[in-house]
Order: structure tokens, then C-alpha cells, then sequence
């Protein structure tokens, strides 16, 4: 479960960037395409936080949709699955959005 | 509610869905401090696999300085990622110059497998940690010193997800797949597949006693990943691993 390891890493972020603070939430923005399950993070983030600064902060987390663009057709469409398939039925896609996992902001006391 | 990152003064989990991202990245000059309330919001804007990232851009610019090619080798468990790597070292390991680092989360088992064809091994074990990280691997380079010109491999932690989101900082992603294991792998590991520049479809001599549909493996292959090339092989009995070969000696040219 790698998304032990991203929160993990959220935590070793945070600490650095803001030694000492009380943290009360952190806000992550996940990508639909970025190979990280949101459930799995919520599961990890209370035990990874516990003896930290962030132990008992919340996590916020905002989903961003996939938007890709058709290599083949030029079509911009948003993937329903991580196969990103094109209504034209053409699948070499580039991703415009989607894949982002980052540490969008953090509430301290 | 903070207009503008949108945080909240109430401490809660909160998912939200569907809509426009509520916190767009946003430029201004003031580093987004603010207070309301009991709390301040703190603008981060951070990559969280960032630091992985700058680590895998740093082993890759080690490689290049001295023309080294690493693979990353990825699959289940037991798709034959150490018996494949067994076979390549005895049949190519010193027109190659191959070295190996082995990841596994227990024993060295694997490198004793490598070390045995003569060839020069590290091994790192993850522990409880399910894939290999940029960290890891740039510390088992430095070990392993390769030779200019030379091929390292790097056999990841058997797993068809984690792995795929870790840089290493290696020239090229294989993905092995197994007949063992069935054709509906890529479908149902796109994240993996997706990256992937080769795919090997491993244990063919196997093919008369399973259930593995060459054709639509290699469809949906071609559908998650158009750009992955795709050898079938058997390292038992030695078919295909002439065009495995083949693909090793021109990328470490390339």
C-alpha cells in the first residue's frame, strides 16, 4: 500500500516546512489519475500522524477530475476509468489533468 | 470559509466532490499566511512525491554522466523477474557489463540467486515498504559503481501497483507479465502498464496448460500503453530472448 509512503511523506513535508506548528488539517489535492486511492490515504493518515505534530489534524482531500486529449481524433475528453480511452476508440491519450498529488495547504493553531 | 483556498474553520474530514478544484493553485505575493478564527491557513503548493522526484532526476543525471543504462524491472510476484535476470546474465552479463539491484522486502535470497552467475549484485530490503524509491536506489548505485557504458538492472519489489508511481530515475520501465497469471492484468493494473516502454510476456513455454489469450493480452497492452513494445519469451527454454536481447544491446546504444 504505497499510499502509507505519500502520507508518510505529506507528514515529513510539513514537519520540515513548518518545524513546531500544531497542525489541524492538512489539504491534499488528489488526481484521479494519479494512481493513489483516497480511501487508502484516509485509512493511513491517523496512525502515520500519531506522535507527530500532526497527530490529530484531519485530512482534507480534493478530488481532481482526468482531462485528457485524443493523440489520434484531437478530442478533449475526461477518462472514466485509468484507461484512457477516447470516445473514438483511440486510447493514445496525453493527460492535460488529472494526476496531481499535492500538499495544497495545511491549517495550524 | 477562506474564500480563497477555501479552508474551513472547523476541523473535520471533509470530502469534496465532483466541480472545480475549490483551491486552485493561486499566485500571490503575500505566501497566502492568513488567520480567521482560532487557525491560519498555510498555502503549501507542494509536489508530495517531490522529493523522490528531484532524488530520481539526480540518479538519472548520475547514469547519464556515465552513459549507464538502468532498467527498472517490474511485476508481480513471481512473474520470473529473478530467473529471466538469472538467464541474461549468464547468456549476455559480460558483453553488457550487467549489474544488478535487487529490491525485496525480506532476505537476500534473490542477489544469492544474481551473485551465483557472477554477477555483481546489491540487494535492499524495504522492510515493511512495498516498492523501491529514488533514495534507495541512488544509495545501491553509488554501492554498485557501474562501469561506463555498462547495464544495471533494477528488479523492483514484486507488486503490479506501487512501483509504478516511484521514479527511480532509470532509462526505461519493463513490465513483466506472466501466462501464468492471466491476460486481464493490463486492464486491471493500467497504472503499471501505462508506463510502461517494454512489456515481456514471460513463462511461454507454459502457454499449452493455461488459459492465456495471446492476442487479447497484446490488444490491451496496446490499448493502455500504444507506445510499449511487447516480447514474449521463456527463459527456460531460452524462446524470444533473442529479441530481449536485441532490445538491451540498442537501448544501452540509444
Amino acid at each position: 500500500m504505497h499510499e502509507l509512503s505519500i502520507v508518510e511523506g505529506v507528514i515529513e513535508t510539513v514537519c520540515e516546512r513548518l518545524p513546531g506548528a500544531r497542525v489541524t488539517s492538512v489539504r491534499l489535492t488528489v488526481g484521479a489519475l494519479s494512481g493513489v486511492v483516497t480511501d487508502a490515504l484516509l485509512f493511513c493518515f491517523d496512525l502515520a500522524t500519531e506522535g507527530t505534530s500532526l497527530a490529530g489534524a484531519t485530512l482534507e482531500i480534493t478530488p481532481v477530475p482526468g482531462e485528457c486529449r485524443c493523440r489520434s481524433c484531437g478530442a478533449r475528453f475526461t477518462p472514466d476509468s485509468p484507461i484512457l480511452l477516447c470516445p473514438c476508440g483511440s486510447a493514445d491519450a496525453e493527460v492535460l489533468a488529472g494526476q496531481e498529488l499535492v500538499i495544497a495547504s495545511v491549517k495550524v493553531a | 470559509m477562506c474564500a480563497t483556498c477555501g479552508c474551513s474553520d472547523q476541523p473535520r474530514l471533509r470530502l469534496i466532490t465532483g466541480g472545480a478544484d475549490p483551491d486552485p493553485p493561486h499566485e500571490h505575493e503575500h505566501g497566502h499566511e492568513h488567520s480567521h478564527g482560532s487557525g491560519r491557513t498555510i498555502a503549501l503548493q507542494e509536489k508530495v512525491l517531490a522529493r523522490n522526484d528531484a532524488l530520481a532526476v539526480a540518479n538519472r543525471a548520475w547514469l547519464h554522466s556515465r552513459e549507464v543504462l538502468a532498467v527498472n524491472l517490474m511485476s508481480s510476484p513471481g512473474a520470473g523477474k529473478t530467473t529471466l535476470l538469472e538467464r541474461t546474465a549468464r547468456d549476455l552479463g559480460g558483453e553488457l557489463g550487467l549489474s544488478v539491484i535487487e529490491g525485496d522486502q525480506e532476505t537476500a535470497l534473490d542477489a544469492s540467486r544474481i551473485s551465483a552467475t557472477g554477477c555483481r549484485v546489491v540487494q535492499i530490503n524495504t522492510g515493511v515498504g512495498c516498492h523501491l524509491d529514488a533514495a534507495t536506489v541512488g544509495d545501491a548505485l553509488r554501492t554498485l559503481a557501474p562501469p561506463a557504458g555498462s547495464v544495471v538492472v533494477i528488479e523492483n519489489v514484486g507488486n503490479l501497483v506501487c512501483p509504478a508511481l516511484f521514479d527511480l530515475g532509470e532509462g526505461a520501465r519493463i513490465v513483466l507479465a506472466s501466462v501464468t497469471e492471466g491476460a486481464d492484468k493490463p486492464v486491471k493494473y493500467p497504472h503499471m502498464f501505462r508506463q510502461a516502454d517494454l512489456v515481456l510476456v514471460t513463462k511461454t513455454d507454459l502457454l499449452p496448460y493455461v488459459d492465456f489469450d495471446v492476442a487479447r493480452h497484446a490488444a490491451d497492452v496496446k490499448l493502455i500503453s500504444p507506445a510499449a513494445q511487447l516480447i514474449p519469451l521463456s527463459a527456460t527454454t531460452g524462446d524470444g530472448l533473442d529479441a530481449w536481447y536485441d532490445w538491451l544491446r540498442l537501448r544501452r546504444l540509444a
